[in-house]
């Protein structure tokens, strides 16, 4: 009895953790877009924020490029990673390559979106390989390969970092499913390979990755390092602004950058939700296709394409990868030399001793705020499968409010709350802080594999004598191991990710390999950046490699 | 009775002195013990360096430690104090200094953050160019009052890569001539980076009809005259700048980054040791050098300022002193450290110290003071508000 009030507990103890930080946050947003902060001398509620917001030259093109970037980036993450898995579906190899997807995921956002601008820029390695000898360019060409105003290059660079998160949840869904049955069972019907997986696993899967999904739509509205680095400068996205705003030395300048974060929270809001409703569109328009029953189709060639673009997208992760690490051993390397022409490995030896404290951090913070995270979310789910209503209780849809809220507004409500309660530079603080980002993730993970599987397997067991621990520590774990360890990987990377939280709740004392990367990389020298990128990137690789390579564990039947 | 004259001459002349040290040496007992939280931009790794063997050498003479909270942006650390002081934690602050001028400290200082008057109670403070460097007393035209003091000094110079550009321009308009000959090959930061706004104002200088206008706030009555003539340069230039004009570095680093690329031949910068650094550090060819402008070019001074809330003021002091030591700006001006300029007149050191200066060693990228010319001083910071807002107007669509 005690474990099921115990669980019953844990959604009001989870959503207490975020309830006040989220209402933090939420004021210390809207107050400020709407005039008041008596901090800085705001100490009227008025409309100005709003007016400045809108006169701002570029302020339309702004929220055009922000939904335009956003929404491209989120659609071709979502083509492609499907299309990956729909190709793959009937490969024998298929499900093995999330592993080699893993550094991608593992790699942070800007280190990443760094390599990669090195790769395609006109100065960069591909134009590099081929100059002068085919090009015959002396100097880069005056094009612009990044940071054009269309946002190719940002949306370039979110679907590289998206689409194979997006693989990995579907594979990770895929297991629950069973995938191959139904496979198996609409190829005996004589559909082909991809036209079964669209037709039958897709449906199925949906509902599993259609969090994750709605995650990466806001995480591509309100990207800041990646476009920061890719995007347009001249108007930037509406996230870039608000954060150049926040930065600004003119502190007047929070008031519209205030307004900015609120209006970007409602394009997010309103993206979802008009999702939602192009959801029940295509599926009402697929169900009639499905039911139509015609079997050649396009389809297997669109998936060959996905799978082409998945191929594309790996080759220039890798290059922007490897371009990173040759940088962090260069010593000279400049256009047009496809090689670095001269090498230095005190790069590397003068860094050892200052990553030992950063890396300490990184993973004492990231390891806790996982731990903590999985105990409230595995609590969390057992909590639902107690209540005599189905679905989860509605208020944890307000552990996805951090995933949309822009980081930077939330913050600073959140920050003035930690320094009220002198909590603020200590590591508890930066691990709350981490929490309420890492458990989103985790739980998006976990819900949908947990509440998919098969409640008989608990039912036995317990009609068997066994305790609701025992259930909870002998069956269901164990069956579940393979999404409980992608799970809390990708927590783990999460929180190695975390810049602004991180220096918010750390107040700059608790140093992370994350917060050293992005203060160096503001000095723009390609070797630093690229041995500190390798550096963050190694920690949450190794808690990916490790979590891919746990052996998915079926139950006999 | 003449010696005892005497004798009460020098008391009286001594008193203060003496005061004034007993108060530093009250200072310095407060301070042992202390750890100083300096705030500073990290993206340096040779300003890195020294602040971390500035720490060291505070901590052995002094026993004040130094923690560098490494910030990407100024900005960070005085949204910090802001967050502080709303959350009403006016004493125990965790920003103890912070690295700072211009803009971000006017709004430091009107929104009462900063802790002070201080500079002048600094026993090396006597050594400061208050005379040649006016900018180390006016921070972008406001008096500072002693509430920051000085450690290093920038100025406006321009570097291009000897390799590429045969004759370097002597003025804004020859500037623009350049541009046009080698379009694409030369560009700015983005405007609302300081170094951006800072090329326009250095226009400004030299297309003003009346440039002296620019030392008072800008009116609506006068920026729009004022500027006029800047504005038609810049429409001429923008066309032939990187990208056509279209795209910016986000700030001095990127735009660095764009040159040892080769994406340009020349470029504006705040640091004149920055060519003869960054050739050290492999960040630019060997083949880069510095030049100026005839008239001169604009000049301006770091400080370091402490919050009104901090926790170790007396060691922030110690610090602070420590900056302005003579050994410690030889140092800092040495192109294999940092490579910044003095803020100290050279000519009020002991002749041991001025050798120091003396012996720094030389590099072809790194200008003499004598080609580094005229520093301007920086306009009122409302007429980089206007400009910002009115290049916005302009230009972004």
């Amino acid at each position: 009895m005690r474990t099921g009030r115990l669980f019953a507990a844990a959604p009001v103890v989870t959503v207490a953790t975020f309830a006040l930080p989220i209402a933090a946050g939420f004021v210390g947003t809207l107050a400020p877009a709407f005039g008041y902060l008596p901090a800085i001398g705001g100490h009227e509620f008025s409309l100005s924020p709003w007016r400045e917001l809108v006169a701002w030259p570029g302020f339309a093109s702004s929220v055009r490029l922000t939904l335009v970037t956003g929404v491209a980036a989120t659609l071709i993450s979502a083509l492609f990673a499907f299309g990956f898995c729909a190709w793959a579906a009937g490969r024998a190899w298929g499900p093995r390559a999330a592993a080699w997807l893993a550094p991608i995921l593992a790699t942070p956002h800007s280190a990443f979106a760094i390599g990669l601008a090195f790769v395609i820029a006109p100065s960069g390695w591909i134009v590099r390989a081929l100059s002068p000898w085919l090009t015959g360019f002396d100097v880069p060409p005056d094009v612009a390969t990044i940071g054009d105003p269309s946002g190719a290059a940002l949306v370039l660079g979110m679907v590289v970092k998206e689409a194979p998160y997006l693989v990995l949840m579907t594979t990770a869904a895929l297991a629950q499913v069973r995938a191959n049955e139904h496979l198996a069972v609409a190829r005996s019907m004589g559909y082909g390979p991809t036209e079964a997986w669209v037709r039958v696993v897709l449906p199925q899967v949906w509902p599993q990755v259609r969090l994750p999904f709605l995650a990466v739509l806001a995480y591509s509205l309100s990207v800041v390092d990646v476009a920061l680095i890719l995007g347009p400068s001249n108007p930037p996205t509406l996230a870039v602004l608000a954060v150049r705003w926040f930065g600004d030395p003119d502190l007047r300048l929070w008031f519209p950058a205030a307004a900015a974060a609120s209006l970007q929270l409602v394009i997010v809001a309103a993206s979802i939700g008009a999702w939602i409703a192009l959801e029940r569109m295509i599926a009402r328009a697929g169900r009639r296709i499905v039911e139509a029953g015609r079997r050649a189709s396009t389809l297997s060639t669109l998936s060959s394409l996905a799978a082409a673009g998945v191929a594309i997208i790996g080759a220039l992760a890798v290059a922007a990868m490897t371009g990173m690490a040759i940088w962090s051993v260069a010593s000279q390397w400049r256009f047009p030399s496809a090689w670095p022409g001269a090498f230095a490995f005190d790069n590397w030896s003068r860094r050892i001793a200052d990553i030992a404290s950063p890396a300490a951090n990184t993973i004492v913070v990231a390891a806790i705020a996982t731990l903590c995270a999985l105990a409230l979310a595995v609590a969390c789910l057992e909590a639902e499968e107690r209540r005599r209503r189905a679905g989860p209780p509605p208020a944890l849809a307000l552990l996805y409010l951090p995933l949309l809220v822009p980081q930077v507004a939330f913050l600073f409500g959140a920050q003035v709350l930690l320094v009220r309660a002198g909590l603020d530079g200590a590591v508890a603080a930066v691990v709350w802080a981490h929490l309420i980002y890492v458990l989103p993730y985790l739980f998006l993970s976990l819900a949908d594999p947990w509440r998919a599987l098969d409640p008989r397997y608990a039912r036995t067991a317990a009609s068997l004598g066994a305790s609701e621990w025992r259930v909870l520590f002998a069956v269901k774990l164990p069956i579940l191991v393979r999404p409980v360890a992608i799970a809390c990987a990708v927590a783990f990377a999460v929180s190695v990710g975390l810049y602004l939280p991180t220096l918010f709740a750390g107040n700059g004392l608790v140093p992370t390999l994350t917060t050293e990367a992005v203060t160096l990389s503001a000095g723009a020298d390609r070797r630093i950046i690229g041995a500190w990128a390798l550096m963050q990137a190694l920690v949450p690789l190794a808690a990916y490699l490790a979590a891919v390579l746990v052996p998915g564990r079926r139950p006999a039947r | 009775m003449i010696r005892r004259f005497l004798l009460a001459s020098v008391l009286a002349i001594a008193a203060p002195v003496l005061a004034q040290d007993a108060a530093w040496n009250d200072t310095l007992a407060k301070a042992r013990g202390q750890t100083v939280h300096f705030n500073a931009w990290a993206g340096d790794e040779k300003t890195n360096a020294f602040i971390a063997w500035v720490g060291e050498e505070t901590e052995k003479r002094y026993g004040v430690k130094v923690v560098h909270v490494k910030l990407k942006d100024t900005a960070e650390a005085v949204q910090r104090v802001v967050a502080e002081k709303a959350a009403a934690r006016d004493a125990g602050g965790t920003v103890d200094m912070i690295w700072i001028n211009g803009p971000n400290f006017l709004s430091m200082k009107e929104q009462k953050l900063l802790y002070g008057p201080y500079a002048d109670r600094l026993p090396n403070w006597r050594y400061v160019d208050t005379v040649k460097k006016r900018s180390n007393l006016v921070d972008f035209t406001i008096p500072n009052e002693g509430y920051e003091s000085p450690w290093r000094m920038a100025q406006i110079v321009f570097v291009y890569d000897s390799k590429r550009v045969r004759t370097t321009p002597t003025s804004i308009a020859a500037l623009g001539a350049w541009a046009k000959a080698n379009p694409g090959r030369f560009t700015h930061p983005g405007v609302r980076n300081f170094l951006g706004s800072t090329f326009l104002k250095q226009a400004l200088f030299e297309l003003a009809p009346d440039p002296s206008v620019l030392q008072r706030p800008a009116t609506d009555a006068n920026f729009a005259s004022t500027t006029a003539p800047m504005w038609a340069w810049y429409d001429a230039l923008k066309p032939n700048l990187w990208r056509g004009g279209a795209q910016f570095p986000e700030n001095g680093p990127a735009q660095r980054q764009l040159m040892n690329d080769g994406e340009i031949d020349m470029m504006i910068s705040f640091n004149p040791s920055e060519a003869a650094v960054s050739v050290q550090s492999g960040l630019l060819p060997d083949s880069v050098r510095t030049f100026t402008l005839a008239k001169g070019t604009i000049g301006n001074t770091s400080f370091v300022a402490i919050p009104y809330n901090a926790s170790a003021k007396e060691g922030a002091l110690v610090v602070a002193n420590f900056l302005l030591e003579p050994a410690t700006q030889a140092r800092a001006q040495d192109v294999r450290q940092m490579g910044n300029f003095t803020v100290l007149d050279l000519a009020k050191l002991a002749p041991e110290d001025r050798k120091r200066f003396d012996d720094l060693p030389r590099h072809p990228a790194l200008p003499t003071n004598a080609e580094l010319g005229t520093t301007l001083l920086e306009p009122h910071p409302s007429w980089m508000t206007r400009i910002t807002a009115e290049w916005e107007r302009r230009y972004t669509k």
